[in-house]
């Protein structure tokens, strides 16, 4: 067992790679083990890990259905049998909605940060290559979008759009790609006039080949490190649009909504908002852990 | 000041000076900005699944109502013409009538927007006031236990739910230990009692001489200034940590260090005032972002500011209202970011 372990260790760790897989393997393996050194950005990762784990097996965990009412044991406090975290004004288990929850907390982040930098991706690798007057207007309207109080421009897409989870999230990834457009463009800047572009060039590629396949894949590190730090953000602001009733509608579980929900009750039965309130703040505290790690991982320039 | 009079003195005089067209360039930006700021709101509003006619007349108006209605509200005209009236509109001070109270959108947010000044400013200088110091002890005494300290505070910031730290905030120093005051301004029995000049409540109590307002407006602020003042602080914090750490390595110190200067007056009078222009920006923006901010703590608090405002027109589909209300937030922005840019441009002579 330790002899093989240690085979695979020497494979990874060789200075001389046989294949350009093996050195893409050996790259991400050293960059796991300085990760690995780092015990806070770990203790996010098992967080989130646990989250998915949490996420995918919901039924299978959550004592009993987070949409049934059972009106006779309503605002149970923490600790009651069989109602660990207590019960909601409609004798819902909150356990079971936090649990549930966390489908949706995941679906929303999941899907921002599929959006926002792909776009953000898109207009700063363009407007990098390609220069002058599309360069120009595409950064205008960068600057106007960032000039935006994000919160606030949330409210008004979600006001014409209407309130939900999916207008929610395309108002989140309307509000959030401008610095990652401005990232890409920087990158796109420091790459556009290198050697290996301009070998490429001769050899006939053409921009749109230059720019998906050889600048998109450079500023991929960059872009995974903002997003992950923006995770946090992002879950924050799911949470206020639902807290204000913009995101997920009820009886959806959604933990801002759980919050806005036990806010009436605050001042005699506290755990009602408490405790989604908590499972918000873990989970963007891992990420904002997670995101710490793998910037020092993927980007050592910048310092803490 | 004397210094910046002789340093322009040695250069050879231009025909204009720099500023002018360096100014010429920003109020340019600036006007981009905001007219494209404005193409924003403006498309938001024609999206909006709400009819701006209907609204006005009612359902039960007849169709020849509609149609003259259609027509005064210029709707029948091309989409860059509406953007036209709109533009022509707002730079009057005009954003229509609130559909909810019938009275000039305008007006309503002269008459909100104060409170929230005052909440955002009590905030930031909350976060200064503790902010700075904290950033610059956990840079000079990097990795010790306040430099640990800053990192969870800033750190726990970054990841709390703002309404939801509000709403513990109420229930422990208000529902439990009764030290400050509830929602909103005052308590019920002092609304209304001084006049209001300046619109906000701590100023406006002073000038009147009223203390017992004065107190009770003060223990009523201060929870929800605190809330975005520990925002705030977490932000400046950080920064001010990063901008020292990287004074305290330059080589200029190390000189002072040798020459036998005490440690106090390298970090304050060396290291410090050289990162005060990039504080200002910082500070500049921290407040931008307070002015935001303010909107989910208005609703926690039950603070009639433009947050409290936004929302509830947003709630009852008053679309004038929404719109109004997110251009004057978005102009603000975008003013604050333009001065702290300025500021920086005028002030670190590196930049011009």
């Amino acid at each position: 067992m330790s002899e093989t372990q240690t085979g695979w260790r020497d494979w990874l760790l060789t200075d001389t790679p046989q294949s350009r897989n093996q050195a893409r393997l050996a790259a991400l393996f050293q960059g796991w083990l300085s990760f690995r050194s780092n015990p806070m950005a770990m203790f996010g990762l098992g967080i989130l890990i646990l989250l998915l784990l949490m996420a995918a097996f919901a039924p299978l965990l959550a004592p009993h259905d987070p949409f049934t009412q059972d009106l006779a044991n309503r605002l149970k406090p923490l600790g009651t049998p069989d109602h660990p975290l207590g019960t909601d004004s409609l004798g819902r288990d909150i356990l079971s909605r936090l649990i549930y929850g966390s489908r949706i907390t995941l679906y929303i982040v999941t899907l921002v940060a599929l959006i926002a930098p792909v776009a953000g991706l898109m207009v700063g690798t363009i407007a990098g290559y390609t220069g002058g007057w599309i360069d120009l207007g595409l950064m205008r309207i960068t600057d106007i979008f960032l000039a935006f109080p994000r919160l606030v421009l949330a409210l008004a897409f979600v006001a014409a759009l209407g309130a939900g989870i999916e207008n929610a999230v395309l108002a989140i990834s309307l509000t959030a790609w401008p610095p990652y457009a401005r990232i890409a463009r920087a990158e796109t800047l420091t790459i556009r006039n290198s050697d290996y572009i301009s070998a490429v060039r001769l050899q006939g590629a053409g921009p749109i080949r230059i720019i998906t396949k050889h600048i998109w894949p450079l500023c991929i590190s960059s872009l995974i490190v903002r997003v992950t730090l923006d995770m946090a953000g992002i879950i924050l602001a799911a949470a206020g649009l639902g807290f204000l009733g913009l995101g997920a509608q009820p009886p959806s579980p959604e933990w801002g909504a759980m919050i806005s929900e036990g806010r009436r009750f605050i001042l005699d039965h506290w755990w009602v908002a408490t405790m989604p309130g908590l499972a918000i703040f873990t989970v963007s505290l891992a990420f904002n852990l997670l995101g710490d790690g793998l910037r020092d991982v993927l980007d050592p320039k910048d310092e803490k | 000041m004397a210094a910046e009079g002789q340093k322009t003195e040695g250069r050879p005089r231009a025909l204009f000076p720099r500023w002018i067209g360096q100014t010429g360039i920003t109020l340019g930006s600036i006007a981009f900005t905001m007219l494209g700021l404005l193409f924003v709101t403006f498309i938001i509003g024609r999206v909006m699944p709400i009819d701006p006619v209907l609204a006005i007349v009612g359902e039960r108006a007849s169709n020849e109502v509609y149609q003259q209605v259609y027509q005064d509200l210029g709707l029948d005209k091309p989409l860059l013409v509406q953007f036209g009236y709109y533009l022509w509109d707002v730079m009057h001070g005009d954003f229509g009538m609130s559909l909810l109270n019938a009275r000039p959108v305008s007006e309503d947010i002269a008459r909100v927007f104060p409170a929230t000044l005052e909440l955002a400013t009590l905030g930031t200088l909350i976060g200064v006031f503790l902010g700075v110091p904290l950033g610059v002890l956990a840079a000079v005494k990097r990795g010790s236990w306040i430099d640990q300290i800053a990192r969870v505070v800033a750190l726990v910031g970054y990841s709390m739910p703002i309404f939801w730290l509000g709403l513990m905030g109420l229930l422990v120093f208000y529902g439990i230990l009764g030290w400050v005051g509830g929602p909103g301004r005052v308590g019920i029995f002092y609304v209304d009692v001084v006049p209001s000049v300046t619109g906000m409540i701590l100023i406006d109590s002073m000038l009147d001489g009223n203390w017992t307002v004065f107190r009770d407006a003060l223990s009523h602020i201060v929870l929800p200034a605190s809330l975005l003042g520990y925002y705030s602080l977490a932000y400046i914090s950080r920064m001010t940590r990063s901008f020292m750490l990287e004074q305290l390595s330059a080589e200029y110190i190390t000189t002072a260090r040798v020459k036998g200067m005490s440690e106090r007056a390298v970090i304050w009078r060396h290291a410090f005032r050289n990162i005060r222009v990039q504080l200002i920006t910082v500070i500049a923006l921290s407040y931008a972002g307070l002015l935001e901010g303010s909107v989910l703590t208005e609703i926690i608090f039950a603070w009639p500011g433009i947050g409290s405002y936004i929302t509830t027109a947003l709630l009852s589909a008053d679309m004038n209202a929404v719109l109004g209300g997110t251009v004057v937030v978005g102009l603000v922005f975008v003013l604050l970011n333009v001065f702290s840019d300025l500021l920086y441009k005028f002030f670190d002579p590196r930049a011009q």
